[in-house]
């Protein structure tokens, strides 16, 4: 009876119930977005790493992020490739550079060079094109998000980079970045020619490693043996990469704040309904509590009203928050809510709402079971 | 406590209020109640029967005095010992019905049967067989606002029967009920007490239920002033 008492008390009440479940629906959204934001960001700014391939990376001292590039003195490669444990050393070109639209009108696109045949990095979810008609004549791939940025329309449209003449051959889906600077890909000789770079010099070195190699003696043989760079596993360029744009701008520390108010809004106005849902039926507790039941038998009244609106409100939140992200598949911002994200929410907005349950449960807990008396 | 009693107060007082506020709404009540037995407690508003059926009630504690509920002293018992007292010997019966609005009739006396944590295989037929009991067979599925006053107190009764107390409490059963449905609730209720196991103790003002008590007391500025026995089936006969 105790869950038949709480149902009818939470829909009894039809505005008190409306205000919760705005309430829970607007906290829920608000906490998957900004969170869906946080991971959708992680994601993007660790996305070209993920995809080069390599366990190591060398890097040039200090260099922050995938965007962050500058070019390493030269060699570097050839030195790595010579040293054990080694299988393999890819070359990438990375530099921020001036993209010419045809109207004229100039936008900044961060350019990787990279040869597909190398199995390192390559343009992935190519929509139109192959991967190797990245080896045409001034050819670019470009994400389908960005075309409009860049004033490109379809395939065989052209810009110019530095000066130099660019043509679209490929269209990839869902390459994002997280500064919303375009990621426009290239052969690697053609970005060193766009970077006035030497035949040797390159950005990055993906290092892949023969398989009984031991990541650690490699990196640290590496770090001896090439001088004036940085070697990296994998996990700690992508974890140097998220703390720059999430932690050290601020960038995360918003989208956590935007979560974290969610949360308290969810937690004051559940709080404040149960609170008022309460008061408005404490003869009724007082009536229990003078038939006899136990103080936790009335609390459990109140806890079951608490997960009845955590549950509904965290459906019909998490089915918004799932149509923005659906509404929004197709625009520069990536918002990603796993399987785990949404697992998390609905412990979160459980645990918020029983929380918010607690001023009601002392409410109730003092009440004077006398006042039956006195109506 | 002898064997014949189900509640017995020895030395009641119950102050209220603080400071220069206080009052002693009780002062020194002695009183037990037998089983079989329809008590009326009459009195002037103020003389102390609510606050006297709150510690019968075990809602109240008394400030000095000693109450045996059952065969149990309550003397040292915390609150919740103090409900699980209530829920297994104690039965309600309140002036505003004090039902559950958003449940049904039926639901209402389930409730109760659920607070007693009584292990019954079908608590939906105990509690029809409850209502049936007091003649609203026909009204299980009704809500509160659906029934008249008369029908509601019903409701409240079998609710207060639910699960077996040996001691039913009223407060003022009859004061919100027109002449026919008041009498049809002490009808019921003295139909209630003449189960030699229970007894029913009513407080009210009401002295057209006078005939269906086995026994009068008047209390008056916290005092029992009066205790007298009549004969009910007689008195019942003479008042219809």
């Amino acid at each position: 009876m105790v869950y038949t008492l709480a149902l009818r008390n939470f829909i009894h009440d039809r505005v008190s119930l409306m205000v919760t479940l705005v309430g829970i629906v607007f906290s829920v959204t608000l906490m998957a977005i900004q969170i869906g934001l946080y991971y959708g960001s992680q994601q993007v700014i660790t996305d070209m790493i993920s995809h080069a391939g390599g366990q190591l990376w060398i890097t040039q001292i200090g260099a922050q992020s995938f965007d962050d590039s500058g070019l390493l003195k030269g060699g570097e490669k050839y030195a790595a490739l010579s040293r054990p444990g080694v299988a393999s050393a890819i070359d990438l070109g990375v530099q921020t550079m001036v993209w010419k639209r045809a109207d004229g009108a100039q936008q900044l696109v961060v350019v990787v060079g990279t040869d597909p045949e190398d199995q390192g990095l390559a343009a992935w979810n190519l929509i139109e094109g192959a991967p190797t008609d990245i080896y045409k004549p001034n050819a670019v791939i470009a994400d389908k998000a960005y075309l409009a940025d860049l004033q490109l329309k379809s395939i065989g449209d052209s810009g110019e980079i530095n000066g130099q003449k660019v043509v679209l051959v490929g269209v990839t889906d869902h390459i994002r970045s997280f500064t919303t600077l375009p990621y426009v890909f290239t052969s690697l000789n053609r970005a060193r020619s766009l970077m006035h770079a030497a035949p040797n010099q390159s950005g990055y070195v993906a290092v892949k490693l023969k398989p009984d190699a031991n990541v650690a003696t490699v990196q640290a043989d590496l770090q001896k043996n090439i001088r004036d760079v940085d070697v990296l596993t994998v996990d700690q360029f992508r974890n140097r990469s998220i703390r720059h744009w999430l932690l050290n701008t601020g960038a995360g520390a918003a989208l956590i704040a935007g979560a974290v108010l969610g949360l308290i809004v969810g937690v004051v106005v559940v709080a404040q309904t149960l609170y008022a849902s309460t008061k408005d039926h404490l003869n009724e507790f007082a009536t229990l509590r003078a038939l006899g039941a136990s103080s936790g038998y009335i609390v459990r009244v109140i806890l079951v009203q608490a997960v009845l609106s955590a549950v509904i409100g965290y459906l019909i939140g998490m089915a918004q928050s799932l149509l923005i992200v659906w509404l929004s598949r197709d625009t520069q911002l990536v918002i990603l809510v796993t399987p785990m994200l949404a697992l998390a929410l609905f412990l979160i907005t459980l645990g918020m709402c029983m929380f918010s349950a607690i001023s009601a449960i002392v409410k109730v807990t003092r009440i004077d079971p006398a006042m039956v008396f006195s109506r | 406590m002898s064997s014949d009693t189900l509640l017995e107060a020895r030395g009641i007082t119950r102050a209220l209020g603080e400071g220069e506020g206080r009052v002693m709404a009780l002062k020194g009540v002695t009183l037990s109640l037998r089983p079989g037995d329809l008590t009326l407690l009459m009195g002037p508003s103020g003389s102390g029967k609510t606050t006297l059926l709150s510690i019968f009630g075990c809602i109240l504690a008394p400030t000095e005095g000693t109450l045996t509920v059952a065969g149990q002293s309550t003397a040292g018992m915390g609150a919740e010992q103090l409900a699980d007292l209530r829920r297994k010997s104690i039965g309600f019966i309140f002036q505003s019905y004090n039902l559950f609005p958003t449940l049904t009739a039926e639901e209402n006396v389930m409730l109760a049967l659920d607070v007693r944590r009584k292990p019954v295989a079908d608590p939906r037929k105990v509690a029809r067989e409850a209502l049936e009991g007091v003649g609203l067979a026909h009204r299980i599925k009704s809500y509160p606002s659906k029934l008249s006053g008369g029908e509601r107190q019903r409701v409240a009764i079998a609710r207060s029967l639910i699960g077996d107390p040996s001691i039913i409490l009223a407060d003022e059963p009859t004061a919100a009920l027109d002449g026919v449905n008041g009498k049809a609730v002490m009808e019921l209720l003295s139909n209630i007490a003449k189960d030699t196991s229970r007894s029913v103790f009513v407080v009210t003002h009401d002295s057209r239920i006078l005939p269906f008590a086995d026994r009068i007391v008047r209390i008056e500025d916290g005092n029992i002033v009066s205790d007298v026995r009549q004969n009910r089936t007689t008195v019942s006969e003479k008042a219809s």
